[in-house]
């Protein structure tokens, strides 16, 4: 198994960049997702790690080892795609052998390995079926298993589970990262799905255009975004932004809001001109004490909560509040936030301000 | 607008049975929606009404009418599909002006103007009515489709999975948008989905369709709170509810149940018996564990921050749980 680390990759198509200029460590055994909308360079990424695709610029190293100028064949990697490709011709257990033959190994033992690599998937039952009849979970499993019996360094994944009903998607995302802590194969993740990446990776990479807008584990991403991008993209619904314009001098313990002082972590930086204040749905509470108002514009019932949309002077938010409380359309609220989550950015540039809560966590990534 | 009522009605499709003597009374005003996964009859309902198929027996009824003879266009419905067809020659405006154009309508100049320009406000596509219809992004050609549903007054509007191929932040506005344009509107919607989130949101009444057959017919909160069946429970929320065998907790189930439903929200933490936690899932706004308990799987939800790890035991106990009979029927 291994760890692979790529240093200042970059990809140019053409006039376009793909990829600018990505550095991030994948450590051995972890379940890694590169996460972000169509477009960002996430394929193009995990293409130029597989070997797929030869970067403009920069290093890609599997195990200390500089892999740059190897073949996808040489990397001992493997490869599962979307549309899991399998031989049409062929049955399950002999799409499984197929790689384990053509790297010469003997019948009775690519036999033996196959059988073994089905008990853990759960496919011993169909070796013997054509692949032409499966399910599309079975199919799925059946190309996880062709690139499992290889014991590759690491399973290089893109969007495999997009093909898949919801329903189902969340059934195999399940069965995925369970087979992952039962075989701790370093494995990349490709994935266009907040949910999906929040709940199966250990680390996350956000990209937006290219770039890599911040990289850690996904609880530490979402309490504290790096950027207004990742602070919109993770999360549903997304962080709210209340619009400002002001200035906060390092070390203040609040923002003023439209003559509304609303308390903050500890500002490190400080910030002047158009900025937003973050509030994650979950940390509005409604209180009758406040005289920070909103007009509710929507309830949305979703059982054990609901989302409630309030349009304030600063923008429309949404809250999430538990769905005991009746709430009715066009009552005006007051509003109170947790402090202790709260994140201030500046809109020049969509960075998040340096706090003492997120310092540390933006200083890793 | 009107009552619309579905009575006994059965349509088969070769061997299948899509509609397997179902009733159902959409009430004047309402927002229903139904519920169910591929397969279920949803959309051979929405035909049924709009006379684009007609069932074998059974009765379509509008406004206390029966409106088999009908074709569709004597029905007066509106239709939305998943796959919005517009007029790709025409522009937004004409795509829009088109349904009231229909000779049995007789809609004047300045009331078309006025109902086009209405409903491209309501639906903040007021600045492209002029620009061709290809030109615009899926969502704003899926708005049009819904827009030109919008501008006649029919007697119900039929939307089959209208917000499905659009990304998920145009999803979640149009659907306060299109809640917003029914409840202020006061006319009566049937909707289709497998959206569980659509579905609690939007609707007054859902209708929980399983092969064929309309199972719970009720508000979300009901339906969420009240199931009548395994099947109507694993419809909504979100993790799933856990069904168990009915002995595996040490308190009083009635003598027919055959299996215990929890949902995260009747699994009370820190009391009761010790179970195993497998997996710690940080989904942000809150934590899933993945517990094991005496062999069984079991999902619950905690605090976002919680401190818990995998490999370390905490103890459940149910609250208020539902029981089911060996049919898979509520109980007690």
């Amino acid at each position: 198994m291994a760890q692979i680390k790529i240093k200042n990759v970059r990809k140019d198509f053409g006039t376009f960049t793909a990829v600018q200029s990505s550095t991030f460590t994948i450590e051995d055994g972890e379940f890694f997702m590169l996460l972000g909308p169509s477009g960002c360079g996430k394929t193009t990424t995990l293409r130029m790690m597989a070997g797929l695709e030869l970067p403009t610029s920069g290093e890609v190293f599997i195990d200390g080892e500089e892999v740059g100028m190897k073949r996808a064949s040489e990397r001992d990697i493997a490869f599962v795609f979307q549309m899991f490709a399998l031989y049409p011709h062929m049955n399950v257990g002999k799409n499984m052998s197929y790689p384990l033959l053509s790297q010469g190994m003997s019948r009775a033992k690519a036999r033996e390995k196959v059988v073994e690599v089905a008990r853990i998937l759960g496919i011993e039952d169909i070796l013997n079926k054509s692949v032409g009849g499966l399910s599309g979970g079975d199919r799925q499993r059946v190309a996880l298993g062709r690139a499992i019996v290889r014991e590759p360094k690491a399973f290089f994944m893109d969007e495999p589970l997009g093909a898949l009903d919801a329903e189902f998607r969340e059934h195999m995302a399940e069965e995925l990262r369970a087979l992952h802590d039962r075989m701790g194969a370093t494995t990349v993740y490709v994935t266009h799905d907040q949910l999906e990446a929040m709940q199966m990776g250990d680390k996350i990479v956000v990209m937006n255009h290219g770039v890599v807008e911040q990289f850690g584990k996904p609880q530490d991403i979402y309490d504290w975004p790096a950027t207004k991008f990742v602070a919109e993209f993770i999360g549903s619904p997304a962080m709210n932004f209340l619009d400002f314009d002001g200035t906060i001098e390092p070390g203040a313990n609040s923002v003023n809001i439209d003559g509304h002082l609303v308390a903050i972590p500890k500002n490190l930086q400080g910030g002047r001109g158009a900025m937003s204040l973050g509030i994650r749905p979950e940390h509005i509470r409604f209180s009758d004490g406040s005289d920070y108002k909103g007009e509710v514009l929507a309830v949305e019932y979703l059982g054990t909560t609901q989302i409630i949309t309030l349009k304030t002077p600063n923008g429309t938010i949404k809250a999430r509040i538990g769905s005991e409380q009746p709430v009715s359309n066009g009552a005006l609220i007051g509003l109170e936030f947790d402090t202790r989550t709260l994140t201030v950015f500046d809109n020049g540039n969509g960075l998040a301000l340096r706090s003492e809560a997120n310092v540390e966590v933006l200083d890793n990534g | 607008m009107a009552d619309v009522v579905l009575q006994n009605i059965t349509k088969t499709y070769g061997d299948t049975a899509a509609l397997d003597n179902v009733s159902l009374t959409v009430p004047d005003g309402s927002f229903v929606v139904l519920l169910g996964p591929t397969g279920a009859g949803k959309t051979t309902m929405l035909r049924m009404i709009s006379g684009l198929d007609n069932p074998e027996s059974g009765d379509v009824l509008i406004d206390g009418n029966s409106v088999l003879g009908d074709p569709p266009a004597q029905r007066n419905v509106a239709m939305v599909f998943q796959q919005y067809s517009l007029y790709p020659h025409l522009t937004v405006r004409q795509n829009l002006e088109f349904p009231l154009k229909s000779p049995l309508l007789n809609t004047s100049r300045s009331e078309m103007e006025e109902k086009v320009r209405n409903v491209s406000e309501i639906l903040q596509i007021t600045h492209k009515l002029d620009n061709k219809a290809t030109t615009l992004s899926g969502g704003e050609m899926q708005r049009v489709s819904i827009g030109r549903a919008l501008v006649r007054t029919p007697n119900i509007y039929l939307m089959d999975e209208p917000l499905s191929s659009l990304d998920a932040k145009l999803r979640a506005d149009l659907r306060i948008e299109l809640k917003r344009i029914q409840t202020n509107s006061g006319q009566t919607l049937l909707y289709v989905t497998h959206d569980q989130i659509e579905a609690m949101t939007m609707a007054t009444h859902v209708g929980v369709l399983d092969n064929g057959k309309l199972v719970q017919f009720g508000s979300p909160r009901q339906i969420y709170e009240n199931p009548i069946s395994i099947y109507s429970a694993s419809r909504l929320g979100q993790p799933r509810i856990n069904i168990l065998p009915a002995g595996l907790f040490k308190i009083n189930a009635p003598q027919n149940a055959e299996t215990i439903g929890l949902r995260p929200e009747q699994i009370l933490q820190g009391k009761g018996e010790n179970c195993s936690v497998k997996r710690v899932e940080r989904l942000g706004d809150q934590t899933r564990l993945h517990l094991s308990f005496k062999d069984h799987d079991i999902i619950t939800v905690t605090d976002a921050h919680t401190p818990l790890q995998s490999g370390e035991t905490i103890k459940i106990q149910p609250v208020k749980p539902f029981f089911f009979d060996k049919t898979g029927m509520r109980v007690g």
